[in-house]
């Protein structure tokens, strides 16, 4: 134990730092006060180069913004009685009268006006369930029972056909719902399975490994529009005669198939980035591999890969607004076909504007969101 | 050798803990561990040396098979390693190891870290399985730490930590993996006192360290490794003042001169 005690003993050096702390606590930083006008010229104008640039800036902002605040508000005809396209494309401006006449197309495409009050709870039960999900006290295996509920829930008010409820073929179905219903579903089983991949390839089991590997180098060689075709044209040809499934779960598989591929990816790269030491730990506890995985590794990793995964939320969210090649009336196609109404012809601006702030809203929360769960989840360990 | 052996381990007990026997191991082409031959009994203290590469890590992490030997046998308190991965779980479940980097779950508070294997594996219900964490946790002098996270303690800490974690599994062997090399100096005491308070309590364990004070105090033997061998082993006054070999020599020359 006498080794120890040499290593120990460096009273010269404590003492020396103790002194340096106790003055170092007295001197204060120098303080920075500069006016306003001292910023500017520190940040703004303090070589050539940058007063080129910020004048060039003020230059461009004062060519863009006054015209888009004239189209936007100034010059825009909103909604009201008799107005026409024709006033419209006489004040120059942008055309919210437009958006006004055709929002309920474009939030709920063909599904029969009267009862769009279901699309429209649809669309509240799946924001307020996000809602819920988003708070982690709430991870709990009821909030599992309670999707499932939701999930019938939604079914019987799209579908309908029960309880009174006139039945809507899901062909009918588009817009937000549409959208929403394909994401979420799209997500919700394609994380899972995504896991499975990602784990599958770093199997030490040459089957197991070799099928994840396949598939996910197969998938994401492929381009998504090609996987919903085949979806939608080429899989019924290799169905036996009779049997059809229908065309928005095809699209929808298509879609879980595609963002399983991607997402598996995402958490294999945190797989790796876990130490060897994590594994080894929880092998000398005699853990099985499985209690192993869902206990250490999983959490750790699925925490530490939250932004690329979120990065593929959002890509994924985005890219089902290419069901519109199969003919399916997502918000995006919805939009599109407002657009075709002879009377109102030619709002491109307003209608795909309009379309991009309700995209932006969920895309916005999202990333929000993931940024503040990343602090929650590592607010405990940080050093 | 073999009279070595014979003349001390027969003092401490007769139950074996350990036994290996012309245990083989190659990484790729290299020939890390060489036929090696020991035998733990139970409640003996048994401290490895030797030069980095010489295989000691390896042996002692064949032993909970996180690395799993080619040739010859190994069996720890009466089950065979061998590929049956039941006979392993149950080598784990009663073998406890320390690591140098501590491992310790960096998701998980410090208590959570010594209930999650009680919990999991031994099926305790998590009252209990916190009760057994905190006696532990106060055996280890850091009770009040318990609702933190690892990386809020330092290095001492959580190495005393991770001694908890493996003991609340009630393990029947400890193995320690140079449990201070990662330490700064001034928190290797305190680790080292709650394995020597291990030792005084009869726990059976495998130490690879270069802490030759530690040696000196609780080993029953020390065991000197050279390139996949053992080269000598003795009692700790035996080996220490009265070294056989000219490498067992060289090293301790090197290791005591600082």
């Amino acid at each position: 134990m006498a080794d120890h005690i040499s290593v120990q003993g460096h009273p010269g050096s404590v003492t020396s730092t103790d002194d340096r702390e106790t003055a170092s606590a007295v001197v204060k930083p120098p303080a920075l006060a500069l006016g306003p006008l001292g910023w500017v010229r520190a940040n703004l104008f303090n070589t050539w180069f940058n007063s080129i640039l910020t004048i060039l800036i003020l230059w461009l902002a004062y060519k863009i913004i006054p015209p888009l605040v004239n189209w936007l508000i100034i010059n825009s005809v909103g909604p009201g009685e008799g107005v026409t396209a024709q006033a419209c494309r006489a004040s120059g401006g942008a055309c919210w009268a437009f958006i006004h006449e055709k929002y309920r197309l474009i939030l709920f495409g063909l599904y029969p006006y009267e009862e769009q009050w279901r699309p429209i709870a649809s669309i509240l039960i799946i924001v307020g369930l996000l809602g819920v999900s988003s708070n982690r006290n709430f991870w709990k295996p009821w909030l599992l029972a309670v999707w499932a509920a939701a999930a019938v829930v939604i079914g019987v008010l799209m579908w309908g056909g029960v309880l009174g409820l006139p039945f809507v073929r899901n062909t009918l179905w588009g817009g937000l719902p549409l959208t929403l219903i394909l994401s979420v579903v799209g997500l919700v089983v394609a994380f899972p399975l995504s896991i499975l991949l990602a784990l599958g390839r770093r199997s030490d089991l040459p089957i197991v490994k070799s099928l994840c590997v396949t598939y996910i180098e197969l998938i994401r060689g492929v381009p998504l529009i090609t996987v919903l075709f085949m979806a939608s044209v080429m899989f019924p040809l290799f169905l036996p005669t009779g049997v059809t499934i229908d065309k928005l779960l095809r699209a929808q598989i298509g879609l879980i198939l595609f963002a399983s591929a991607y997402l598996a990816e995402v958490i294999r790269g945190g797989l790796q980035a876990i130490p060897k030491g994590q594994y080894e730990a929880a092998d000398s506890l005699g853990l099985t591999y499985w209690q192993k995985t869902r206990k250490i590794i999983l959490p750790q990793a699925l925490s530490i890969t939250i932004p690329p995964l979120v990065n593929t939320f959002i890509g994924f969210f985005k890219d089902t607004s290419l069901v519109i090649i199969i003919g399916l009336f997502d918000l995006m196609s919805a939009s599109k076909a407002a657009l075709t109404d002879p009377a109102w012809r030619g709002f491109y601006k307003e209608s795909y504007l309009f379309v991009a702030v309700v995209y932006f809203a969920f895309c916005f929360f999202m990333s929000k969101y993931s940024q503040w769960l990343e602090n929650e989840l590592h607010r405990g360990h940080k050093r | 050798m073999s009279d070595v052996r014979q003349t001390v381990a027969p003092q401490v007990g007769d139950d074996i803990a350990v036994q290996l026997s012309d245990v083989h191991k190659w990484y790729g082409e290299f020939h890390v561990l060489k036929g090696i031959n020991l035998t733990v009994s139970r409640g003996e203290r048994i401290v490895i040396c030797g030069p980095s590469g010489s295989g000691k890590s390896t042996l002692i992490r064949c032993i909970n098979r996180l690395e799993e030997h080619q040739r010859g046998n190994i069996v720890v308190d009466g089950v065979e390693l061998t590929n049956n991965l039941k006979n392993i779980d149950q080598v784990r479940r009663d073998v406890g190891m320390v690591f140098q980097h501590f491992n310790l779950f960096p998701h998980l508070t410090v208590l959570e870290n010594c209930t999650l294997a009680p919990i999991w594996v031994r099926k305790m219900p998590k009252d209990q399985a916190e009760a057994v964490a905190m006696k532990y946790l106060e055996r280890v002098r850091i009770p009040d730490q318990a609702r933190k996270y690892p990386g809020q303690l330092s290095g001492g800490q959580q190495q005393r930590v991770a001694i908890a974690r493996s003991l609340c599994m009630n393990p029947k062997v400890m193995l320690f993996d140079e449990p201070t090399s990662a330490l700064d100096p001034e928190m290797i005491k305190e680790v080292l006192d709650v394995m020597i308070g291990l030792a005084r309590e009869g726990m059976t364990m495998l130490c690879v360290t270069h802490e030759m004070g530690f040696a000196k105090t609780v080993a029953n033997r020390v065991i000197f490794m050279d390139r996949g061998e053992i080269v000598e082993q003795n009692a700790p006054n035996e080996f220490f003042n009265n070294p056989q070999s000219e490498r067992t020599k060289l090293f301790l020359s090197q290791i005591l001169a600082h």
